[in-house]
């Protein structure tokens, strides 16, 4: 009886130092953090167009069915590097709303001239005051968003195939149901 | 000496460098220490381990120029990082706040102190209770008289237990 719980303290440091690794090997992105608007109606906003005659973005607009909203911005490589896999969303008939995150208007429609426009609408968020409301803390980040608007995912960084086809995708289809 | 004097008077006053742009300064002195003192605790979400206050980010100056806004607006301290929580999060905070999911954080590392100065209490009591070893017996007296005598070495009994030998020093004393 004396000899095992002498192991007590060994088997405490081993379970210790189990739950700290445990996180390491589970392949979880420290910098992402969790949204706090899950499951909460968008925040109320009306941004202005990139250029006249085209529309704006208001919250609005994101009701009515499933769609994802995407906040980029042209200076921002991982931005420039999914747009291919959005238009191929956009083509699978997914609605896809940009939010330009502080960028420069003519910076953006150089940026979506050069490698193409997956977007239904762009609101211009000049100064990130809406990205603040949606706590962007960084772009490439993409919400997916119910027909209710209310915000039921986000994903932080780039949308490549595997995020497209394992969650946002499967999860827009479960939303349209 | 006068350059030397220069330097000294220089390094004196030299302040660290300030992540805080002379633009955002408020012009109300008072409101303005309210927002560097919130900005200390308010955490960069770029840099992570930063306070806006630190740092340099773009992300870090707006919420900087936020939490200015707010307080120009009348808000109290509170409500200035509960407007930040609601939009990023308790994370935002560079203080967890004391909630559920953070006691552990919290009380953790006292609760971890207890139950070591607990079994360090244990130990000590228990060393004092257990009675002092029995004395030797005539035979063990015997066999541990021959094993300090120089005698020892031609001893039979001895050297049965030849492993009992290794650690003598050759001299009679045991290592």
């Amino acid at each position: 009886m004396g000899r095992l719980f002498a192991l007590v303290p060994l088997a405490a440091a081993v379970g210790l130092l189990a739950a700290l690794a445990w996180p390491l090997f589970e392949g979880r992105n420290p910098q992402e953090l969790p949204s706090v608007l899950l499951d909460k109606p968008v925040p109320a906003f009306d941004l202005p167009a990139l250029g006249a005659g085209e529309p704006g973005l208001t919250s609005t607009d994101l009701k009515g069915k499933p769609v994802l909203l995407n906040v980029f911005a042209s200076w921002c490589a991982p931005c420039r590097a999914e747009i291919p896999r959005l238009q191929g969303l956009a083509a699978e008939g997914v609605t896809i709303y940009g939010l330009a995150y502080k960028d420069d208007p003519e910076a953006t429609r150089r940026f979506l001239d050069a490698l193409g426009n997956p977007y239904a609408r762009i609101g211009v968020d000049r100064d990130g005051r809406t990205g603040i409301e949606f706590g962007v803390y960084g772009v490439p980040e993409t919400y997916v968003i119910d027909g209710d608007g209310m915000i039921r995912h986000r994903h932080v960084g780039e949308v490549t195939d595997r995020v497209a086809d394992a969650t946002l995708v499967p999860l827009l289809k479960e939303l349209a149901k | 000496m006068m350059r030397a004097l220069v330097l000294a008077l220089a390094m004196v006053f030299a302040t660290p460098s300030l992540a805080v742009q002379p633009d955002e300064v408020l012009d109300d002195p008072a409101l303005e220490a309210r927002a560097r003192t919130l900005s200390a605790d308010v955490r960069c979400l770029v840099c992570q381990n930063q306070s806006i206050d630190d740092s340099n980010a773009e992300l870090a100056r707006d919420l900087r120029l936020l939490v200015r806004e707010r307080l120009q607006e009348g808000d109290s301290d509170q409500e200035v990082l509960d407007y930040l929580v609601a939009r990023f999060g308790p994370f935002v905070l560079l203080e967890p706040p004391k909630t559920d999911s953070t006691l552990v954080l919290w009380y953790g590392p006292a609760v971890l102190l207890g139950i070591g100065a607990l079994a360090v209490v244990v130990v000590f009591v228990r060393r004092r209770r257990t009675a002092p070893p029995a004395p030797l017996s005539d035979e063990e007296r015997r066999r541990l008289d021959a094993l300090l005598s120089d005698d020892a070495l031609l001893s039979d009994d001895v050297r049965l237990n030849g492993d009992a030998q290794r650690g003598d020093t050759g001299d009679g004393r045991p290592a």
